[in-house]
């Protein structure tokens, strides 16, 4: 299977401090992987090497087999591959409709095409009623929302998600889990990083697991529950005899 | 900001007045005022583009002002060029210019790029006023020519000026309101909000920062221009200083940053407010506007930033509304 | 030669009460992030301060010294307190306008009170000049630079060796951290502005020595303060310090190089290089 997105020895130094350690992994196409690791791992400077807000030390990104390291977050979004913040960063005095618009409008050079596309999103993720509060006042819930609605609109072929489960209650988690589920099968591929174990042990194909900049693990949910390292970084050497 | 507004009644009611207005008030003083007014609405809407839109504050537009005044006067002078096509001239040395000094500065913050433009401002007014290639300080007179519009002169009447001015607020609105509804216009409220977002749903920022300032550059010059053939004498003092900047963006920001009427408004109460207290305090007023404006400023910002148009939204808010 | 150096040391002379003006600008930047476009209109208060305090108390400028730099503390505060603290909240524009629409009416209300003319402070303690080697100095500028020296080593002292002053550099560095360690940082604020437009009084006050009052005489020192600002590093006193001599040396220099028309263009120019290839300043936090 070919590797739609792929990390080489990625490396990054950031004030002082070694984030990323030679990372390595792929990810396939229309897979979910899920990007696992405690606070601190270097998951979100990751996000940022791999989708141009940051310029890797070393390493290399590939993307549908080009080598785009470096290449700025705007022009990798027009490549298809698309990220959402861990603080969410919708435009907070537009609409919910033209927050998406400005995602459609990536694909739809026409206001008015962009118009009907980014409907349609806000129509798949549950937002079609709120289109014209504005993104100020909707809740942190919905704002997510709208972030990974805008992000839809660009039509990624890679999304990557940066910690959209956090701040959410249980069932606005299992509606998010529920619409990356749909994603997937529309044929987008998603990179969840997430610190919340059970929010993405069910949900990933694959997990890499990420300790103080280092891949310590790259496996199935199932194997890397049972990985004694990743245990380890998780919970502490003290839970490794009870595994 | 988030509704786009449909044309037809508020451009009527614009052309209407614009139409009344010298009929009602037919002295010279009036069709002066009235110049003044549509002059420093253009000049504000095409300020708006840049400062109210894309969020670049600049407090340097001025430049562009005297680009625009000091290319057509120098070509028609030295090559004899008909005033129409060193106002073209002088609109697309304005947008190089805008560019040129765009890709250093748009990476500034805030206020590092509202000093910055305060510096480029005073560089340029300096520069200028010790040029005596292009008269120094002693300025440069335009020839006086027969009344017509080919050679942008009128001396009989100032009511040609006072159409020629409509028709350059006129030019700024349309682009104003062409930008608000298409891509550009979304993008730039998109880059005002939040460049990083931005960047996250490909929007190319430089770009289109650099998209606004061309495009309000050449619209400033263009009134360069017109007030360079208004008044048919410039200088460096009377078109570079940093005082025209700031009556620029304030006609801006008192209507509204970010509003295509927004700067009609401003100079609405900007111009007249300065004629009244240069009536009431002789000169130029010793300060007395001055000291409105700079109180309106501080109290629009404390209490309402969105200018008089805000203003104007949140008293219909207020109001009841219909059943 | 001799030229030379002359010009080089009324450059630094200048260049000191430069440099404490900028440290006030640099010390309320650095601590909440504002940028006082009405600085140089500060300026112009103390200045006109001092001066009425000659024509009308028939105090010498350096006796009413003190008193200007109470005076424009108290007035630093109560600019915070009215104009600056209902922006905070407000967007970034918001905050520009407050301080650029302060300095216009400020401006105004100078031209509209005082009229446009030139004032200038007559006989003082500091009169002459004098002569160190083939460089003669005139006193009143040598005093002034000596008094910003003073006190800008009391600005140093303050926020080096007191309990206050290194609360006012630990809301500077991180608002907060500070505010974890117990440090009400609302009171920092307006302590900066205190100190901050303390200093700008005391610079006034000293240039009014000898130097000419009018109601736009803010225009250029205020500029001039930004780009020393810029060049000595956002937020650094000492930063602001050095580029302060720097940049009087500079326009001095250059005065004498090209047309004296350009003596602050050169200035100008060295800020947008600096803005250009190290937009931290020397010895500002990348």
């Amino acid at each position: 299977m070919t590797a739609l997105l792929e990390i080489e020895g990625l490396t990054k130094h950031f004030g002082g401090v070694l984030a990323n350690d030679n990372v390595s992994f792929g990810v396939a196409e229309g897979e979910i992987l899920g990007l696992l690791g405690p606070n601190g791992a270097g998951k979100t400077t990751l996000f940022n090497c791999i989708t141009g807000f940051l310029r890797p030390d070393r390493g290399r990104v590939r993307f549908a087999g080009v080598d785009v390291t470096g290449r700025s977050a705007s022009r990798l979004a027009r490549d298809g591959l698309v990220r959402t913040f861990q603080i969410v960063r919708v435009f907070p005095d537009l609409s919910a409709l033209e927050n998406v618009v400005i995602g459609a409008l990536l694909r739809h050079g026409r206001v008015s095409a962009a118009r009907r596309r980014a409907l349609e999103v806000l129509e798949d993720v549950g937002l079609a009623a709120r289109s014209n509060v504005r993104a100020r006042d909707l809740t942190t819930a919905e704002r997510k929302r709208l972030e990974v609605a805008r992000a839809l609109a660009t039509d990624p072929r890679a999304l990557l998600l940066d910690e959209a489960m956090s701040g959410l209650n249980p069932r606005e988690v299992a509606e998010a889990v529920a619409l990356v589920r749909r994603l997937r099968e529309r044929g987008v591929t998603i990179v969840l990083v997430e610190h919340v174990l059970e929010v993405v042990m069910p949900l990933a194909d694959r997990v890499v697991v990420l300790q103080e900049g280092r891949a310590i693990a790259d496996a199935t949910p199932a194997a890397v529950s049972r990985d004694p390292a990743v245990i380890e970084a998780y919970l502490g050497p003290q839970f490794i005899e009870r595994a | 900001m988030s509704v786009v507004p449909r044309p037809g009644l508020p451009v009527i009611a614009l052309v209407a007045a614009a139409l009344v207005y010298p009929l009602a008030f037919g002295s010279p003083a009036a069709i002066n005022v009235g110049v003044l007014i549509l002059l420093f609405a253009a000049l504000g809407t095409a300020w708006n583009l840049l400062g109210g839109y894309a969020g670049q504050i600049s407090f340097g537009h001025a430049v562009f002002f005297g680009i625009g005044a000091y290319t057509s006067t120098v070509l028609l002078k030295e090559a004899g060029l008909s005033p129409w096509l060193g106002m073209l001239a002088g609109a697309a040395l304005a947008a190089l210019a805008a560019v040129l000094l765009g890709v250093p500065t748009f990476r500034l913050a805030g206020h590092y790029f509202a000093i910055a433009t305060i510096v480029i401002g005073e560089i340029a007014h300096t520069v200028v006023r010790n040029l005596d290639a292009i008269g120094g300080a002693r300025g440069l007179f335009l020839p006086i020519l027969p009344t017509s519009l080919v050679n942008y002169q009128f001396h009989n009447s100032r009511l040609p000026y006072y159409g020629i001015a409509f028709g350059l607020y006129a030019l700024a609105l349309a682009a104003t309101l062409m930008v608000e509804r298409r891509r550009i216009g979304y993008y730039l409220r998109a880059i005002r909000e939040d460049p990083t977002a931005s960047r996250s749903v490909g929007v190319s920022v430089l770009q289109y920062k650099l998209a606004a300032a061309a495009l309000s550059a050449a619209l400033t010059a263009i009134c360069g221009t017109f007030y360079a053939q208004y008044v048919l004498f410039i200088d460096s003092d009377s078109v570079f200083p940093l005082s025209l900047s700031i009556l620029i963006a304030l006609t801006a920001i008192l209507g509204g940053a970010g509003r295509a009427y927004g700067p009609l408004l401003g100079a609405g109460v900007l111009v007249p407010l300065s004629e009244i207290t240069r009536i009431a305090f002789g000169g130029t007023g010793r300060g007395a506007d001055l000291v409105i404006y700079g109180a309106l400023i501080v109290l629009i910002s404390v209490a309402q930033p969105g200018g008089i148009a805000a203003l104007g939204d949140a008293l219909r808010r207020r109001l009841p509304q219909p059943a | 030669m001799e030229i030379v150096a002359q010009t080089v040391a009324s450059g630094v002379l200048l260049g000191l009460i430069l440099a404490l003006s900028a440290a006030g600008l640099t010390l309320i930047w650095g601590v909440m992030d504002i940028v006082n476009f009405a600085h140089g209109d500060f300026l112009m208060l103390g200045m006109y301060a001092s001066f009425f305090a000659w024509a009308v108390l028939g105090l010498d400028p350096l006796l009413a010294l003190p008193g200007v730099v109470a005076a424009l503390g108290l007035f630093g505060v109560v600019v915070y307190l009215g104009v600056i603290r209902p922006v905070l909240r407000g967007s970034v524009l918001a905050q520009i306008f407050a301080t650029f629409g302060l300095g216009i009416l400020l401006r105004g209300v100078a031209q509209f009170v005082f009229t446009a003319d030139y004032r200038q402070i007559g006989d003082t303690m500091a009169t002459g000049s004098f002569a160190v080697g083939p460089v003669h100095l005139g006193l009143p500028q040598t005093i002034a630079a000596l008094g910003a020296l003073i006190v800008s080593g009391l600005l140093f002292a303050l926020l080096d060796r007191t309990t206050v002053g290194t609360a006012l550099r630990a809301t500077a560095e991180d608002r907060r951290a500070a505010e974890l360690m117990g440090i009400d940082t609302r009171r920092m604020f307006a302590l900066a502005w205190a100190v901050g437009a303390g200093c700008v009084g005391a610079a006034a006050g000293l240039l009014a020595i000898y130097f000419p009052i009018f109601p736009d005489v803010g225009a250029v020192f205020g500029l001039l303060a930004f780009v020393t600002v810029a060049l000595g590093g956002f937020g650094s006193v000492g930063g602001a310090m050095l580029a302060g001599v720097l940049i009087g040396v500079v326009t001095s220099v250059a005065g004498l190089i090209f047309d004296p028309a350009y003596k602050f263009t050169v200035a100008y120019l060295l800020y947008l290089v600096v803005l250009v290839i190290r937009p931290q300043g020397l010895l500002g936090r990348a």
